[in-house]
This record gives C-alpha cells, sequence and structure tokens, in this order.
C-alpha cells in the first residue's frame, strides 16, 4: 500500500513542461486577452510565438519532446480565419500525421494537442490550457529516453 | 606493394549489400587495387581479427564501416578499427543512420526475441532456448555477444570522420570518394557527407512537377504511374523531397518511389518530421474548406489510412538519427 501512496504523491506532486505553440494572429491575440483579464490559468505552458501555425515543423514538436517536454500545444486560427489563407489547414494536417508518428514512437496522442482558439477567445484559451495540463498531469512525465 | 595506403571494409549489423556496392564498381576495382592495400574485410579478403590486432595505431588510411551497431561484437570492432585508422568513413544507411536494422527500435529486446526463438507459428523450440552471452558446455565457456535493447548508429559510438549515405552507397560515388583521397586537393570538413548530391533526390529526378494536391495515397502496387509526371502527384509516397540526393534518382526513373535511402539531406534536419511537413503542405486542402471544424480530423485521417505504416515508410533508413530514436517503453 506504501508504495501506491508514495505513487499517489509523486503524480500529485508533478508538473509538467508544455511547450505552446501559437500563431501570431489569433492564438497568441487570444491568450493576451486572457492576461489582460486577469484570467487564473496553470503556468506550466511554455509559449512559443510563431507568425503562423503551417509554420510549426514537425521537428519543432519531435525536438521538444526529446528536450523534456512532457506535452505539446499547437494553437491556431479558426479555418478560413489564417492569415496566411490557409496555413492552419496545413497544420491540421501534419498534426494528424504527427499523431499516427507519435502513437508508434509510442507516446500517447493527448501530448500532442491541437486546436483554434481565435483572438477574443480567452475563455476558450483558459479552458484549453487547464484542461491539457491537467490530462498530462494524469499521464505523468514522458521520460523520453534518446541515444544521442 | 607495401607502401600503397591500406583500406578495410566492415560490416556491423548489416546485409552485405555495401560489400556488393564495392564489387559492382567493376573494373574500377582494379584501379582501387593498383593504389590501395585491402587489408580487410570479412566478407572478401581472409585477413583475421588478431591481423588488425597487430597492425600499428592509424596504420589503415580509410575504413568503410557499413551497417548499423546492434550488438557488443559490432562496438567491439568499431572501437578496434577507430583505434587503427586515420579516417573512418560511416558507409551505408545503416551505418550512417541506423538503417533498417533500427527499425528495431520499434520494438524492445524482449519482444524480437519473443517473435525469432520463441512465439512464432513456424519456430519448434520446445525447451525455449535463447541466445545467452555465456553457454558453459564440457570443453568450457562458448561466448555470444550481447544483443542490444537498441540499436545505434556508428557516430553514436565512435568518433566518425565523414559519411557516405546510400543502401548501398551508389558504386560510382564510391570511386568518386576514393579519388579525394588519391588527389592532392585538401580533404572536406570532417563531418562532410561524401559522394552525395547537393540538395534533395527531388532535385535530380528527371520527372516534370507542378503543383501537388494529392487526395488518395496508393501503394506501389495499385496504380502504374505515368514514366513522366511526379510519383508524388500521383499518389505515391515517394520520398525523394526528404532526402538527400546523390543517387541521380534511380528509383523514380525506374518508375518507383524514392524510399528516402539517402538519409535526409546534411544539416541536421529529421528525416520523417520532414517528410510529414511536406505531405502536409501537398495533400490538396480544397475539401477542408467546405467542411466543418470538427470534421477536418476525419477527412484527414481517411487520406491517411492509406499509409499503412507511417513511422516505420518515413523513417525506413533513419530511425537511429531521428529527434526520437525508439519506442518509449
Amino acid at each position: 500500500m506504501n508504495t501506491t501512496e508514495n505513487q499517489g504523491m509523486l503524480i500529485n506532486s508533478f508538473e509538467p513542461k508544455i511547450v505552446g505553440f501559437l500563431c501570431n494572429w489569433c492564438s497568441y491575440a487570444g491568450a493576451d486577452k486572457a492576461g489582460a483579464t486577469q484570467a487564473q490559468y496553470p503556468p506550466n505552458v511554455n509559449i512559443v510565438k510563431v507568425m503562423c501555425s503551417g509554420r510549426v515543423d514537425p521537428q519543432f514538436v519531435l525536438k521538444s519532446f526529446q528536450e523534456g517536454a512532457d506535452g505539446v500545444m499547437i494553437l491556431a486560427c479558426h479555418p478560413g480565419d489564417c492569415h496566411y489563407k490557409e496555413g492552419n489547414y496545413r497544420a491540421a494536417q501534419r498534426y494528424q500525421m504527427l499523431k499516427v508518428l507519435l502513437t508508434q514512437f509510442g507516446i500517447e496522442q493527448e501530448r500532442c494537442f491541437f486546436d483554434y482558439v481565435s483572438a477574443g477567445e480567452s475563455d476558450k484559451f483558459v479552458q484549453l490550457i487547464t484542461q491539457t495540463v491537467a490530462k498530462i498531469k494524469e499521464l505523468g512525465p514522458l521520460n523520453l529516453k534518446v541515444t544521442v | 606493394m607495401g607502401n600503397k595506403p591500406k583500406i578495410a571494409m566492415y560490416w556491423g549489423s548489416a546485409c552485405g549489400g555495401c560489400e556488393v556496392s564495392l564489387a559492382n564498381v567493376h573494373e574500377a576495382l582494379l584501379i582501387i587495387d593498383a593504389n590501395f592495400e585491402f587489408v580487410f574485410c570479412p566478407c572478401l579478403v581472409d585477413t583475421k581479427y588478431t591481423d588488425i590486432e597487430n597492425m600499428a595505431e592509424g596504420e589503415i588510411l580509410i575504413t568503410f564501416y557499413n551497417g548499423a551497431l546492434r550488438n557488443s561484437e559490432n562496438e567491439q570492432m568499431a572501437h578496434l578499427l577507430r583505434k587503427k585508422s586515420k579516417i573512418i568513413i560511416a558507409y551505408g544507411a545503416c551505418s550512417k543512420d541506423g538503417g533498417i536494422p533500427a527499425l528495431a527500435n520499434f520494438h524492445s529486446k524482449e519482444e524480437i526475441y519473443n517473435t525469432i526463438y520463441l512465439n512464432n507459428p513456424s519456430i519448434d523450440n520446445p525447451y525455449s532456448v535463447i541466445p545467452k552471452t555465456v553457454t558453459t558446455v564440457e570443453e568450457g565457456d562458448l561466448y555470444l555477444p550481447e544483443f542490444w535493447d537498441t540499436v545505434k548508429s556508428l557516430d553514436q559510438v565512435i568518433d566518425v570522420d565523414y559519411y557516405m549515405p546510400g543502401c548501398p552507397p551508389e558504386p560510382h560515388q564510391l570511386v568518386k570518394v576514393l579519388n579525394i583521397f588519391l588527389s592532392d586537393e585538401p580533404l572536406p570538413p570532417k563531418g562532410s557527407y561524401l559522394g552525395v548530391g547537393k540538395t534533395t533526390v527531388c532535385e535530380e529526378c528527371r520527372r516534370v512537377k507542378t503543383d501537388k494536391k494529392i487526395t488518395k495515397f496508393y501503394r506501389n502496387w495499385q496504380i502504374i504511374p505515368d514514366a513522366t509526371t511526379c510519383l508524388l502527384e500521383q499518389g505515391l509516397l515517394c520520398m525523394g523531397l526528404a532526402t538527400c540526393g546523390g543517387c541521380g534518382g534511380a528509383c523514380p526513373e525506374a518508375n518507383m518511389p524514392c524510399t528516402g535511402c539517402y538519409g535526409a539531406p546534411q544539416g541536421g534536419s529529421d528525416q520523417g518530421a520532414k517528410m510529414i511537413s511536406a505531405l502536409g503542405s501537398v495533400i490538396d486542402i480544397a475539401p477542408l474548406k467546405e467542411l466543418p471544424e470538427s470534421e477536418i480530423p476525419n477527412y484527414i485521417d481517411a487520406i491517411l489510412k492509406d499509409i499503412p505504416d507511417l513511422a516505420g515508410t518515413f523513417y525506413k533508413y533513419s530511425l537511429a538519427k531521428s529527434l526520437v530514436n525508439r519506442r518509449v517503453k
């Protein structure tokens, strides 16, 4: 019983490291708005602003995992709203392939998260961050061991 | 005879195709023999381990090490040849990036042993015998190399001077590389890829390429592609755009899609990730624009279902050197 208790404590005290790639025009503005309204959300997501979700090379995601991230979030403009017309569709296509790839690597699909957040949706942003952090806390540390 | 620079070729976890690529230089073999002394190659020459052990340090000018490193014997030979050679060239996809053997990194040693020795319809192994590193018999102890859990590339074990990609490297590229060492030209910087093209296979492929809008992927046996249009545009998974050139686009020339044997172009990129990136750019998005947000993933998944083994296809030759290079346990 002792071990289970210990494991329980370990999971509770685990603070995941999550990298968030946010598009400059919608999702980052959404995050900005969440900040301006002083909304509370967990501090586990380290945000990287990119000009477009279509700029998120799958290498960025794999590199994040390789360097110790427990999760990755990609937030894009809603379909039809992309500043560059179609970058978010490209991102959506790459994300579906990444999910297959991660599964084959034995990495839970939920560790890589993709959704659409517009500049006005600060509530959705807060909700997604909170949900994802909770989900990855539940999954525990990734513990990826890579031969270099 | 004794003054010629010495060369060696060794195989780690390999199929022997790299030795065939040496034999495939045809008449040039005579020129190689006239200029170099071929001291070690278990596949073709009858020198033994102790002959190499007795050599002075740095006595061999170039060792072409092919094959991945999958067990302790591969590692021991790599260290020995490093000591005895001035220049080590990781020769072929396995040595450079892990190659086909590194696909085993999608499984654990236990799973592999289970499939090969224990649990397979074609296996008759009533006493569940599996290889052991030490077996004691009446006459004494017998030793086998230790089988690793993870397949490694050569540079993950020893210091490597140059890389020659390919499965196997093109024979004409081998001749070109040997000529570098015969000429008076200064050697390329350490870590260079030798015997490669400037960019990707697409650059060398002679097929006509236009704007790509893929709506369905096919496996090679499902269609007969036309001989002049880009194979990717026809829905075949051609890896040319994520693969280092140097082969002259030999496979697309023969109506077969590139499988990526030259690995990623020099510059440290991850071949599989680059392939995903590229496919994300060429799958047609016009139908997505008509769909509600929630339907988009299903539509893309329906296209992707025609790629049966995505990771195995995209990392067919480069898993050991990819960013995430083995399955998480």
